[in-house]
């Protein structure tokens, strides 16, 4: 009797986001946690709320020449450009990991061109063990694609739109910080067909060795990431939120259960954990009991109470 | 791989600005081979979001001991560590060394405290072999005594001349290699790029197999950033980017594509 009354007492974590029927709202976000056995050793998949892995596009990418990654004070900037193994190699050879546990899989994709797009998001559809598509318009480290397509409302917006006809797979443009106004690009992804939209991505950035002169990273600029970023995509979340009635899932600077609370205050259904993970490989699963523990105190039986509760 | 809240025994200098971490350590010491690495999250490392990695000394006992030196942000705040607290590993990381091929006599070359986990491959083998050690000084001499105690002959070479023979490490493995002109090796090194692409060539001239450890920046330690990689020519002659954190750190000479 005792564990039931305790079962029921727990509260409700699950969340079913455009179709994606979650756990808990907690994601690792893409190009932080690989394709799943990198950190299957040290944190128990089945309690993530989705997976989403590496950024996948048509033909292998090699990515940037290295140094790709230095820390900087609150962060880190990041230039892998994109490396990855191509659509055909990753259904083969990586998906089938991921299969063996019980996490939605969402692929990141994205092309070299506009097209490219819906193309791997065809070849995707279908595939047993997907459970939607994260499109990133939002990288700044490759030179064809990524946050090109993603700073540019008519181009954001076509392109959506053209992968939102090869699919039947929930979308979800992964939107960049570096516009004017985030609530129209939101509202130009859910327009477009967009199922739920998910922000932010790094923000681009700059790091130079005086002593050379020369900037550390190979690719010269990368993506800022980490708890530096973190209060700029409280704000980003807020205001997408409020622009649009599909889900937001909020990410930037993640580190513990209260930065994750911020952003499901504001209005995101859902989260992801990204840099934080090389930090501490448990983040995701701290956040998730904090998440749970906060529901708990502040008497909420249901996630979706704390979603959207801000008080403005 | 496993992750472990580790206690510190023992934190001392080793010598000159090197120290010596020693931390007990069960779990991951158990498990460790030589060549394989930490990744340690250093405490009261302000603002920081990365580990820090470091090669093996020695492992055994419960214990697992980090041979390191203030380069930067995260050594220095590792100095400041006190015996009794504890630190996060992740460990341990990575492909040791392969152990020689049969018949061969272990060569092992170490560019300053790139001797650490040479040192723990060492206390390994079955076989005795002899160490080559270049610095820039002789405060970056390292574990000299500890290759003797166990019998190994070391030969040092030093930039300024203070210890040893004056040059790089190449300046004593040189002359030694032609003085054996027949005999069957197994090289194994641990240092700068330019003194592992050296020690490759001299491999591949002596037809022998040189294991080499790389050190690249690394992220998450573990494959999923994708920060460390290195270019390696594979079997059918294809070139790839493999990871130093998880295929590596340990690489045969002929699979680096040197850039």
């Amino acid at each position: 009797m005792t564990n039931t009354r305790q079962h029921d007492s727990r509260p409700d974590m699950t969340v079913n986001l455009a179709g994606i029927r979650m756990k808990n709202p907690v994601m690792v976000a893409s190009g932080t946690f690989g394709y799943g056995p990198e950190y299957a050793d040290l944190v128990d998949l089945n309690r993530l709320g989705a997976f989403v892995v590496k950024g996948i596009r048509m033909q292998p990418c090699p990515g940037n020449e290295v140094p790709r990654m230095v820390e900087v004070r609150g962060g880190l900037v990041n230039a892998i450009g994109l490396q990855g193994p191509g659509v055909k190699k990753f259904i083969t050879g990586y998906l089938p990991f991921l299969r063996a546990y019980d996490v939605p899989v969402i692929v990141n994709i994205w092309g070299q061109t506009e097209d490219e797009y819906g193309e791997v998001a065809a070849h995707l559809d279908g595939v047993p063990g997907i459970a939607g598509l994260e499109l990133n318009i939002s990288c700044p480290n490759v030179r064809h694609g990524g946050i090109a397509f993603g700073t540019d409302p008519q181009v954001a917006g076509r392109l959506i739109a053209g992968v939102r006809r090869r699919t039947r797979l929930p979308i979800i443009p992964k939107l960049s910080p570096n516009v004017p106004d985030i609530g129209m690009f939101a509202r130009m992804a859910e327009e477009s067909g967009a199922d739920a939209v998910s922000l932010i991505n790094t923000i681009p950035a700059m790091v130079v060795d005086v002593a050379t002169r020369r900037p550390v990273l190979a690719n010269k600029i990368g993506g800022l990431s980490g708890p530096a970023i973190h209060p700029v995509a409280v704000r980003l979340v807020w205001e997408a939120a409020k622009a649009v009635k599909i889900p937001v899932i909020g990410m930037g600077g993640i580190m513990e259960p209260e930065d994750a609370l911020e952003f499901l205050i504001v209005g995101a259904s859902a989260v992801a954990v990204g840099t934080a993970n090389f930090t501490d490989p448990s983040t995701a699963l701290r956040v998730v009991d904090g998440i749970e523990k906060y529901l708990v105190v502040h008497h909420m039986r249901d996630l979706r109470q704390v979603i959207g509760s801000v008080q403005v | 791989m496993q992750i472990e809240q580790a206690r510190v025994l023992k934190h001392a200098q080793f010598s000159g600005d090197y120290r010596l971490l020693t931390l007990e350590a069960p779990v991951i010491s158990a498990l460790v081979e030589p060549g394989q690495f930490l990744h340690v999250r250093v405490p009261r490392l302000e603002q920081s979001v990365l580990r820090r990695p470091f090669s093996i000394y020695e492992a055994g006992s419960g214990q697992l001991g980090i041979l390191y030196k203030q380069v930067g942000r995260g050594t220095e705040a590792l100095a400041r560590v006190v015996e009794g607290e504890t630190l996060n590993l992740i460990g341990p990381l990575g492909n040791g060394f392969p152990l020689p091929e049969p018949g061969t006599l272990p060569v092992l070359v170490a560019g300053g405290y790139g001797v650490a986990p040479l040192r723990l491959l060492a206390s390994r083998l079955k076989d005795k072999g002899i160490l080559f050690v270049g610095g820039r000084t002789a405060a970056d001499i390292l574990c000299v005594q500890d290759f003797e105690a166990m019998g190994w002959p070391v030969q040092v070479a030093t930039e300024d001349g203070s210890s040893g023979m004056k040059g790089w490490v190449t300046s004593v493995l040189d002359p030694w290699l032609d003085a054996h002109p027949g005999e069957m090796m197994t090289f194994y090194a641990c240092g700068p790029d330019g003194m592992l692409k050296a020690i490759g060539e001299r491999a591949v001239r002596h037809e022998s197999i040189a294991w080499l450890s790389l050190d690249k920046h690394m992220g998450c330690g573990v494959g999923a950033c994708l920060a460390c990689v290195q270019k390696i020519r594979l079997p059918d002659g294809e070139e790839v980017l493999e990871r130093v954190c998880r295929e590596g750190p340990v690489f045969e000479a002929r699979e680096i594509v040197w850039k």
